[in-house]
């Protein structure tokens, strides 16, 4: 029976793969939230006027603090780097404008905790004088050199999680990538700053595309639109056959969140499903955001390092558009340039309405990560109601985009059953909120998840230091004994010279030669057994 | 008859060898059970408990000789997690051996530093750098909080600074959501 099995199940894998390449695959779940995009879109991309100061965070979230290379007072030119990457995550900083170093103290940031961190304050001078700026040919330079120069440029990966460009770019050119995923679905709702960017600027994405492609060694590009933004698919289209090149291939999703995650775009487009242990790269798919490959072409073609980026001011402002924003401009000058927020706001969130976070006053600075602001009122987020109790109507699991089990995930977190959450793939949960979403009692699931993420992460960091001060008190336990040992050799052999110099004059005496030996025997006795017993208890 | 008894004395001297060959291969080093009390334990090595350590400590709760509730860095959830693993009753924190404080690191005042070494002596997970007549400082990430090094500072210049929360080591609180409860009661008062 069961090798009639495998001979059907071999039968069905020999077959070929009858769906033809434009075919779209679909991961379980996702919903369809109120999109809230039309309002920002009226308008093209805006420019701010320069705001009074510029404060930059020295640190992108994740990855050490990097190597400053400015001090209080210095003048810098627009464009000068001011903190070079270190480690591989951090991020080079890059002054936004012309101006002076003001403060290098610590200044509230966009960070869900609202607690500050150390930024680098900029006054500009209003000149806006570049540093000389010098583009690269990059279609015949050496990989390698590019990638070290992509690692000075500080462009991070548009996206959400802003990692910086360069380590997403495997180094010497060795892993195989074959498919580069441009990332333009943006799915969540609010956010249109892709969708501006492609429709104003595509003709330099598709130019920052060959790019990534020619660094990466990429034999095919997709860029995947959902099929909500009419406008610039039409624009990336059209710059695509002008540019008459066929290894660009644009495919438009159905509208539904979140598509815009990078392994739920990578399975919506070629049906392979990313290990949880492995990276895309693994598997020779790489996906950037649309953003990054504009920065990556400003970069590559005129040696614009990462200053900017669009940002969408939306929500409960009088005037939602997109803005081209410079890095470290307070929140206040954006809110203003949209008109101001109406009377009812309430706070900012940072971010779409399914993933953001509520920033903690108006002075904090946009940064790499800001996609999107929203003006909150009671209106647009209304309280949610009381939490109920769940239900176990498992409709959280009919929408999980990671196939995961939120409600058993939610009973693990609320009973700090961490061992049981982290063995249900707590850590594949990618915190999208459909769960939140869809749940009828109103539970605010992601909270939970993030909660036992946040105490798991701790956990394990606390565990590994104990590891550590365990590891080093041992080592100091057996060096002193081991230094205790030495003493006494050293001791028994100081003890011993004399003695044989003792000897010696014994021996010219010529008659108690035996009586010295005799006499020298028990204490190279003592001295082993010592020797043992010291090594007994170092055991 | 003779051959059943045969084929059980062959089977039973072939098993009782490869038991034999399999406690040689997988001979445990130490007492699991030391190790595994030593494993809970937050090895601040700060003799609060009485011992010399952690491992002397957790020695002495395998032996019989102290009871689960003499560490104050390990804490109430220390304390449970001892308990389920002994199976001794929980006790709350002996405060003789000293109240849980929040985590914190040494730092030394290098401008009043002599140089003298002693509390490099005291370090037991060797956190604190420097030498005769030089300047000290500790290594912040190595350091366990455990204030051995406070009492040999001729100059007292050394103090606990208690690690403040940044954005980095910061944790999402547990939600805290008023749950529908009384929905039931209120509905038995109108009734």
């Amino acid at each position: 029976m069961s090798g009639i099995i495998q001979f059907v199940r071999h039968f069905m894998q020999e077959k070929p793969d009858p769906t033809p390449l434009s075919h779209l695959f679909k991961f379980n779940g996702g919903i369809h939230p109120p999109q809230h995009k039309a309002e920002s879109t009226l308008k093209p991309i805006g420019k701010l006027q320069l705001p009074e100061k510029l404060t930059l965070p020295l640190r992108h979230h994740i990855g050490n603090f990097p190597n400053i290379k400015v001090q209080v007072g210095d003048y810098v030119l627009k464009g000068q780097m001011l903190v070079e990457a270190e480690d591989m995550i951090s991020p080079a900083i890059h002054a936004p404008t012309s101006g002076i170093i003001s403060a290098i103290d610590e200044q509230l940031i966009p960070h869900p905790s609202g607690l500050p961190e150390l930024c680098i304050t900029l006054t500009p001078d209003g000149k806006e004088t570049w540093i000389k700026l010098q583009s690269t040919d990059w279609r015949n330079a050496d990989k390698n050199q590019l990638l070290s120069n992509l690692r000075n440029s500080g462009i991070v990966d548009l996206g959400g999680a802003t990692f910086p460009t360069h380590i997403k770019v495997p180094t010497n050119g060795s892993a195989n990538v074959h498919t580069l995923i441009i990332n333009a679905a943006e799915s969540e709702p609010y956010i249109t700053c892709d969708d501006m960017l492609m429709r104003e600027r595509a003709d330099e994405i598709i130019q920052g595309i060959y790019i990534m492609e020619y660094i990466l060694g990429a034999k095919k590009s997709i860029i995947g639109i959902e099929d909500n933004k009419a406008e610039a698919i039409k624009a990336i289209t059209n710059a695509c056959s002008a540019a008459d090149q066929s290894k660009i291939e644009v495919k438009v999703l159905p509208t539904l969140y979140p598509s815009g995650d990078a392994r739920r775009l990578i399975y919506l487009l070629l049906g392979k499903e990313i290990p949880h242990d492995k990276r895309s790269t693994d598997e020779g798919i790489q996906v950037f955001n649309v953003a990054t490959a504009l920065a990556t072409y400003r970069f590559f073609a005129f040696g614009e390092p990462s200053i900017c980026r669009i940002v969408t001011m939306t929500g409960n402002v009088e005037s939602p558009q997109n803005f081209e924003v410079l890095f470290g401009t307070p929140l206040e000058s954006l809110v203003q340039a949209a008109g101001g927020a109406k009377l009812s706001t309430q706070h900012f969130i940072m971010g779409g309405s399914m993933m953001g976070f509520n920033i903690p006053n108006t002075q904090v600075p946009i940064i790499k990560a800001t996609q999107c602001i929203i003006a909150s009122s009671p209106d647009l987020f209304a309280e949610p109601p009381a939490a109920m109790p769940c239900i176990r109507c498992a409709r959280c699991a009919d929408v999980c985009p990671v196939n995961l089990q939120p409600q058993e995930l939610y009973w693990f977190a609320k009973s700090n059953n961490f061992e049981n959450a982290r063995k249900y793939d707590l850590f594949d949960c990618i915190e999208c909120g459909c769960c939140t979403y869809v749940c009828p009692s109103n539970i605010p699931l992601v909270q939970y998840y993030r909660y036992a993420k946040s105490e798991i992460i701790a956990e394990d960091q606390s565990a590994n230091a104990a590891n550590l001060a365990r590891e080093r008190n041992d080592f100091r336990l057996a060096r002193i004994e081991r230094d205790k040992i030495e003493h006494a050799q050293q001791h028994a052999a100081r003890a011993r010279q004399a003695k044989e110099s003792k000897t010696v004059t014994i021996n010219d005496d010529g008659t108690q030669s035996t009586t010295s030996s005799t006499f020298k025997e028990p204490t190279t006795i003592d001295n082993k057994a010592a020797f043992n017993a010291a090594i007994e208890r170092s055991k | 008859m003779l051959t059943s008894l045969l084929i059980l004395l062959v089977l039973g001297l072939f098993l009782g060898l490869v038991l034999d060959a399999s406690a040689l291969v997988s001979k445990l080093e130490g007492d699991p059970l030391v190790v595994r009390i030593d494993a809970i334990l937050p090895q601040t090595q700060c003799r609060q408990c009485g011992y010399s350590g952690c491992k002397p400590y957790a020695q002495a709760i395998a032996d019989g000789d102290a009871y689960i509730n003499q560490c104050p860095p390990g804490g109430d959830a220390g304390i449970h997690a001892l308990s389920d693993l002994t199976g001794l009753d929980y006790k709350p924190l002996n405060v003789e051996h000293g109240l849980t404080k929040p985590k914190s690191v040494a730092f030394i005042d290098e401008s009043l530093c002599i140089g003298c070494t002693l509390c490099i002596q005291a370090c037991p997970v060797d956190a604190i750098l420097g030498a005769s007549k030089q300047m000290h400082t500790i290594i912040a990430t190595e350091c366990t909080g455990c204030e051995l090094c406070l009492p040999p500072c001729p100059v007292d210049c050394i103090e606990m600074l208690t690690i403040l929360e940044t954005p980095e080591n910061w944790r999402w609180k547990y939600p805290i959501t008023p749950i529908m409860t009384d929905i039931f009661n209120s509905d038995a008062s109108s009734v």
